[in-house]
């Protein structure tokens, strides 16, 4: 057993502290205050490899692996949360399945510019009436001659607006249930392709949220994404990887307030000593510090396991869930110490706080998590 | 324009605790960076390598643990990396250790084509080091090494661009600058002030950290050489060698924090004089 990152582990967190206090940090709360995807980040994070860690150099990755991912994106989230799902997505959600399941043509159009960061991307499954219950869903893609016919529509999507790749659901068969479902890559720009409303939400402002429309959208055959029928494998596939970047994500958001607290505690002076020098303010602290480590460790050992290449759905979903849920208490006692302050727009804390509750619902709620994790340890 | 860049690893002072019993620095569990002149004076390296081409060599005397800042340089894109390190160096002072780096630098092991370049001349055209580390403030380790190797050298520069055979450079002053030319090869102490240092890439730092092995052919490690690869005799270097020795080290006493006010001459005029009267200065 072997508890200790490897060198290129601590120099790679080293190297996204930097980037993230210096180049993400200024923008966190600007971007959650003005609702605007943070278009400028994009280069910079392309730059220094952020779009493509986990994957092998010869594609234009960066040859690092799931854990490096991992630290990234917590690394990032700890500063903005916003920043962290914008990789997230991009990564788990829509470089990995073409990654996974794309042919050699399809990762060479599509694969190599989404990990050298000159394309950002995206994921579609849910849709109005498809949520938690994905089987349900009806974009519907109807084999034609040499083509495919996309209608439908998709809800909730991140990086939806700014992506120029995006790998959809769609149902090719609706007699079949989920062996009905296909996986397609489907680009920005293609007639009949248009974006929806952009979604108002209570967290990740800067993260971009939107519909996607589908009217009589022409897809090649050749961008049906692995075979016919297998989309729904793909995206359950896909959505346990994408439950470890949320997982990071989450984790980020929890140790961010965890160490704002840590400072502010320190500082705030009442009854003539600062309020971490009361025992009930250090015993929760202790609590915090503790959970959110756990946490840590849930994470680093579900995206270890992917690299090992062992199975980690169960783990994915314990770390998703626990770091999620983790994220929501610790940010909500850290607005609690806060007091006052802490509920404005003063403080970062209560952008926090709202950012963290989207981690117990997107690419899976803690329901889902739950089932994903007592179906393993029941079967 | 091939470059060579001498790098120290310090410990971050900004997070430096001084042992107040024997007054020396409590180096455990202090994290260790490039010292920031040295980061600054690779990130010119880089950037005068993307416009001129060449290649970029980074040099740290130091012990074995120093290999860590080497790996930082290279994967923030230097293309060799070498650790000057043996016993025979321990408590050397910065003449001691400029002259071994002045060794190092003409030696066989740093050459880049090993048959164009003669003995004892050395094949790069720039010489580059921090001005002075935050953990010793000595500033004489660059200016030396130019002694020892003969070269000329101009110290706290800010700016550097290249004309056919010759480097323009802005050397900073309190108050004032000069515009210098100089021919090169030549040494440069340059300031932190001079740029932002890039940040190293995921790419790179996995490809210098990871293991060598047969499979992965791989060519990039830090390359680690001894007094005896430089040609320098032991006598020459180390505690015994060194010149200068430090006697003692002390703290200064402890400061209460400051407080900043903002307020018009005036009222300034009026609270210096409140708070020195308050302490019974005047």
């Amino acid at each position: 057993m072997h508890f200790e990152l490897s060198e290129a582990h601590k120099i790679s967190q080293r190297m996204f502290r930097d980037f993230a206090l210096n180049e993400i940090k200024p923008l966190a709360a600007i971007i959650d205050e003005e609702e605007r995807f943070p278009t400028e980040n994009l280069p910079k994070l392309a730059r220094y490899g952020f779009l493509g860690i986990p994957f092998p150099k010869d594609i234009g990755g960066q040859g690092a692996d799931n854990l490096c991912y991992a630290i990234a994106v917590e690394e990032l989230s700890k500063v903005c949360a916003a920043t962290g799902v914008i990789v997230s997505a991009h990564t788990s959600l829509c470089a990995s399945p073409i990654y996974d399941f794309g042919t050699t043509k399809q990762k060479e159009k599509y694969l190599i510019p989404l990990v050298q960061g000159d394309k950002l991307g995206a994921f579609g499954l849910t849709e109005p009436n498809a949520g938690t219950d994905a089987a349900a869903q009806q974009t519907l893609a109807e084999k034609k001659e040499d083509h495919y016919l996309l209608n439908g529509s998709k809800i909730f999507i991140t990086n939806a607006g700014p992506a120029d790749i995006y790998v959809v659901m769609a149902m090719t068969d609706k007699t079949v249930g989920t062996r009905g479902i296909s996986a397609f890559i489907v680009e920005k720009g293609m007639p009949g392709f248009t974006i929806g409303k952009a979604e108002k939400k209570l967290g990740i402002r800067g993260s971009a949220t939107c519909e996607l429309i589908f009217e009589n959208v022409k897809l090649p055959i050749e961008n049906l994404l692995g075979q016919e029928g297998k989309g729904f494998s793909i995206a359950m596939k896909t959505l346990d990887g994408g439950r470890i970047g949320i997982a990071s994500q989450a984790l980020g958001i929890a140790q961010g307030a965890m160490d704002e607290t840590i400072k502010y505690t320190k500082e705030r002076r009442q009854f003539g000593k600062s309020i971490s020098s009361f025992q009930n303010t250090q015993f929760q602290l202790a609590d915090m510090q503790t959970k959110i480590d756990a946490a840590r460790w849930l994470v680093y050992h579900a995206a270890w396991l992917k690299d090992q290449k062992k199975p980690f759905s169960k783990e994915a979903a314990q770390a998703k869930l626990f770091s999620s849920e983790t994220a929501m208490e610790i940010t909500t006692k850290a607005v609690q110490y806060f007091g006052g302050y802490g509920y404005t727009r003063e403080y970062p804390v209560e952008r926090m706080m709202r950012d963290a509750k989207i981690t117990e619902i997107y690419e899976g709620t803690s329901e889902v998590q739950r089932m994903v994790i007592a179906a393993s340890i029941l079967k | 324009m091939n470059i060579i860049v001498c790098i120290k690893q310090v410990p971050d002072t900004t997070e430096v605790k001084i042992d107040p019993k024997t007054g020396t620095l409590i180096r455990e569990g202090i994290p260790v960076i490039i010292n920031p002149d040295d980061k600054a004076g690779i990130e010119a390296a880089i950037a005068l390598k993307e416009i001129y081409g060449g290649q970029v060599t980074v040099l740290s005397m130091g012990p074995p643990q120093a290999e860590s800042a080497l790996k930082e340089a290279y994967a923030m894109g230097a293309d060799k990396v070498f650790l000057l390190t043996d016993r025979a160096f321990a408590g050397s002072d910065t003449y001691a250790t400029s002259l071994a780096l002045a060794y190092a630098i003409k030696s066989d092991k740093l050459k880049i084509s090993k048959n164009e370049i003669k003995e004892s001349q050395i094949c790069f055209d720039l010489i580059i080091c921090g001005r002075q580390a935050i953990d010793g403030d000595t500033a004489q380790v660059g200016p030396q090494i130019a002694e020892h190797l003969g070269l000329p050298q101009i110290s706290y520069v800010t700016e550097i661009e290249k004309q056919d055979k010759y480097l323009i450079v802005k050397k900073v002053f309190e108050d004032e600058y000069q515009k210098i030319r100089i021919k090169m090869p030549c040494l440069l102490t340059v300031l932190k002030e001079m740029n932002q240092p890039r940040y190293m890439t995921i790419s790179r730092i996995f490809d210098i950290c990871q293991k060598p092995n047969i499979e992965s052919h791989k060519i990039n490690t830090v390359e680690t050489i001894s007094i005896k690869d430089i040609g320098l005799e032991p006598e020459r270097t180390g505690l015994n060698a060194s010149p200068t020795k430090v006697k003692k080290t002390m703290t200064k006493g402890a400061k209460s924090a400051g407080k900043v006010h903002e307020c018009d001459a005036r009222e300034s005029a009026k609270l210096i004089v409140d708070k020195l009267k308050e302490k019974f200065i005047i």
